[in-house]
């Protein structure tokens, strides 16, 4: 019965392993930045790619500009869309870039091609209320150097970007202090609602129109212009010239009006983004392409299965690792203060630091060691999020496990040695048992946080249960937010549940009984 | 059995036991006894090898105690401590037969020897599946005694086996105990601070002051002819009040 039990318990984290594990053909992959606009170019990108018939998948919401030029040159991904202002300002700050011509010389020297403009540009601007702009006279951004006390937010990306907050304020000598990041969609819930003056624009954004925005005047002229277009790797062009004519197709055909309507029926009207892009493509180009909108019960199964994948692994990974070195600590002083200050260090770097902070030597790894591309290694998505994971659930197993150990009363540790039993077997039959109870409560800890930090995986890509949290930030869409913070609560719960079982049946019956 | 030979124990520069020899006599009970911090449990400790000495050699046998061969040679002494320093998350039976399980004796075996035990120990065959969390103090200590005499070793070290109990239970054990004692003819080594115990145990009393032996001898000889003013001091302070309990001397 007991080791019936214990097989059970084995088998089930084995099962939701094999049962998450992704079998995919690798195709080519279209990236999109965390923003609407870039997820509907690139769906409608990926949409044309695979009507060539070549395997194609949009890997959506990876990031900011950062992430994506590195997987772009990284090769992790192909294709993405891109804004030449961004290039200029941000990507190749370094090299000074001024022309069209400039910019497509030092892409190739990288390895990419910049298709020509889509046609549209989506600029950034400063946007007010129009009512409070008109109640204090502000029509130009030159003009806000008279209201210090205006309260700005913008998105955290424009707060360090070479052309984004600190460039505009020395442009114009603004004088204002309240200025801090913030997310993009929710900067507008909190302009409509008047908590906030100020935010930044992006001219292609539905909701100008639809909160009724004034849109100040770049008098000084600082913002660049921002024409978007397709980046890709040159080496499509030998392998894949039928993709690269194909998403071609797009140079010059969607102008800004265009691009408005279809932000604002992904945004407004709640349309998913592979429909809006299916649609344009019939409606423009008669191209028909049948999508696969994902139901709401398809979505959640794929949430769990990439939820369960990045906890599973890293928690395998993790009792692996943090059992032996609870046990080393546990051997002496010393080297027990120096494992639990290093694994205590990890638990002090912030979790959305930390996985960016991996992102970069993971692609550099990947970048250079073939094997660990093989093994899918990369510096998107799953890799930073479950090593990140892993650090983060080593302390309180490393704890647990060198506290379980210490406090075994000597006298039984004299007990054992006195009976002559050598020292694996007083491990294995007197130790490990007696400390199996505070063990096994480290490694419940380590599951639970483990479920709830994963969530923020989605930050770069990872998917999981953070995925619907972020898009539902992102279109406003309470439905889509519980769609991840139920289950992932729900999962914590079920997590719960599984190791009081495995206590009962892992934990030595003498020990639940006090004298 | 045992020979000890200028053994002395430091712990960070700190006495615990001056260079000492002794012997230990076969079939015999031999009880150290003394005032708290004298050595007594030092010296047993020793014996049993749980503590390597700083200086000096203990021989079991013939066989000088080292890393190697302690191993080995525990298998050959049985040793039980206050409280019985029983593995509560295993029960009485999986305590008692741990080691002969370990050494992979038969089936058979193991439940014949158990059944020997049970007897002599008068230990509830109902017991046997109980934790040592369900057992009363006293049955926990017949569990020890029944775990260190499992492989029926030469040697039985006892370090305060009765100090953890009740005055009743600790009234009845004792005659039991020193029943067994006789009934096993193995030597006894048992160390106590109470001289009742001590008297009515021992063949050998060894009385240890501040790391040093005072005196060895039977009571009598502790009585009638002290080594030193000690002796009888801590005789007479012992005496008074329990020397109805002293017993047979």
């Amino acid at each position: 019965m007991r080791k019936m039990t214990i097989i059970l318990l084995l088998a089930l984290p084995l099962g939701v392993t094999i049962w998450a594990a992704r079998f995919e053909t690798r195709g080519l992959s279209v990236g999109s930045k965390k923003f609407t606009e870039s997820v509907i170019l690139s769906e409608l990108l990926a949409q044309l790619v695979q009507n060539t018939g070549q395997p194609c998948t949009h890997r959506a919401e990876l990031g900011g500009t950062q992430i994506l030029w590195r997987a772009l040159r990284l090769g992790e991904i192909d294709i993405y869309p891109e804004y030449t202002g961004t290039l200029r300002e941000e990507v190749l700050r370094e090299s000074d870039v001024e022309s069209i011509d400039d910019i497509r010389a030092k892409l190739s020297e990288f390895g990419l091609r910049m298709s020509e403009p889509l046609g549209f540009e989506n600029n950034y601007a400063f946007g007010m209320n129009k009512k409070r702009a008109a109640e204090l006279g502000i029509r130009k951004i030159s003009d806000l150097r008279r209201y210090p006390e205006l309260i700005f937010r913008f998105n955290n990306e424009f707060m360090e970007r070479g052309d984004g907050w600190p460039a505009v304020r020395k442009h114009y000598q603004l004088p204002q202090r309240n200025v801090r990041g913030i997310d993009h969609d929710v900067a507008y819930r909190l302009l409509a609602a008047g908590e906030i003056d100020l935010m930044e624009l992006y001219t292609t954004d539905a909701e100008i129109a639809y909160y009724d925005l004034a849109v100040l005047e770049d008098d000084l002229g600082h913002f660049p212009r921002y024409a978007a277009a397709i980046l890709y790797r040159a080496a499509l062009e030998r392998t894949h010239p039928g993709v690269v004519r194909a998403i071609r197709q797009l140079e010059r055909r969607i102008d800004a009006t265009s691009m408005i309507a279809l932000n604002g029926r992904a945004k407004l009207e709640r349309v998913p983004e592979p429909q809006v892009a299916a649609d344009y493509l019939s409606e423009n180009f008669d191209i028909h392409v049948t999508i696969d909108i994902e139901t709401k019960t398809e979505k959640l199964v794929r949430f769990t299965r990439e939820h369960l994948r990045l906890v599973v692994k890293s928690l395998i990974a993790a009792v692996l690792v943090a059992v032996p070195l609870g046990v080393l600590a546990a051997k002496t002083r010393t080297l027990g203060q120096t494992i639990l200050s290093a694994v205590g260090i990890v638990q002090t770097i912030p979790s959305l630091a930390l996985l960016v902070l991996l992102v970069q030597p993971l692609s550099w790894s990947a970048e250079q060691f073939s094997a660990l591309r093989a093994i899918g290694v990369s510096g998107l998505g799953e890799w930073p999020a479950m090593i990140a994971l892993f650090l983060y659930s080593l302390l309180p197993i490393v704890r647990n496990t060198a506290s379980g150990l210490q406090n075994i009363p000597p006298q039984l540790r004299e007990s054992a040695r006195a009976l002559g039993l050598p020292r694996f077997a007083r491990w294995r039959l007197i130790e490990l048992p007696l400390a199996s109870p505070t063990i096994l409560a480290g490694i419940k800890t380590a599951t639970v946080i483990n479920i709830g930090f994963a969530t923020l995986g989605a930050l770069i890509g990872a998917g999981g249960y953070g995925e619907p949290i972020l898009t539902g930030i992102r279109l406003d869409d309470y439905g889509l937010i519980l769609l991840g913070a139920i289950p992932a609560a729900a999962l914590a719960l079920i997590a719960q549940v599984y190791f009081e079982i495995a206590e009962r049946v892992v934990v030595p019956r003498g020990l639940c009984i006090r004298s | 059995m045992f020979r000890l030979h200028d053994v002395s124990k430091f712990y960070d520069g700190k006495v615990a036991l001056r260079p000492t020899s002794l012997d230990i006599a076969a079939a015999q009970t031999t009880v150290l006894i003394g005032p708290s911090g004298c050595g007594k449990s030092t010296l047993l400790r020793l014996m049993v090898g749980l503590l390597t000495p700083s200086g000096g050699e203990i021989v079991f046998e013939g066989q000088q105690l080292n890393a190697t061969n302690i191993l080995q040679l525990r298998h050959r002494m049985g040793y039980v401590i206050q409280d019985g320093g029983l593995f509560p998350h295993l029960t009485a039976r999986a305590n008692a037969t741990l080691m002969a399980r370990h050494l992979r004796w038969p089936k058979k075996k193991i439940g014949d020897r158990l059944a020997e035990l049970t007897n002599l120990t008068h230990f509830p065959a109902d017991g046997l599946d109980r934790y040592p969390g369900q057992l009363s103090g006293g049955q926990r200590q017949r569990v020890s005694l029944m775990r260190a005499l499992f492989l029926d070793p030469d040697v039985l070290l006892l370090d305060e086996p009765l100090g953890a109990l009740d005055p009743l239970i600790r009234a009845e054990l004792q005659t039991e105990l020193r029943e067994i004692f006789r009934n096993v003819q193995k030597t006894v080594v048992m160390v106590t601070h109470d001289l009742a115990e001590a008297v009515y145990f021992a063949d050998t009393i060894v009385l240890l002051r501040d790391g040093v032996i005072v005196q060895v001898g039977t009571f009598r000889e502790l009585a009638e002819s002290p080594a030193d003013p000690f002796v009888t001091q801590f005789i007479q302070a012992q005496r008074g009040p329990q020397q109805n309990a002293m017993g047979p001397t």
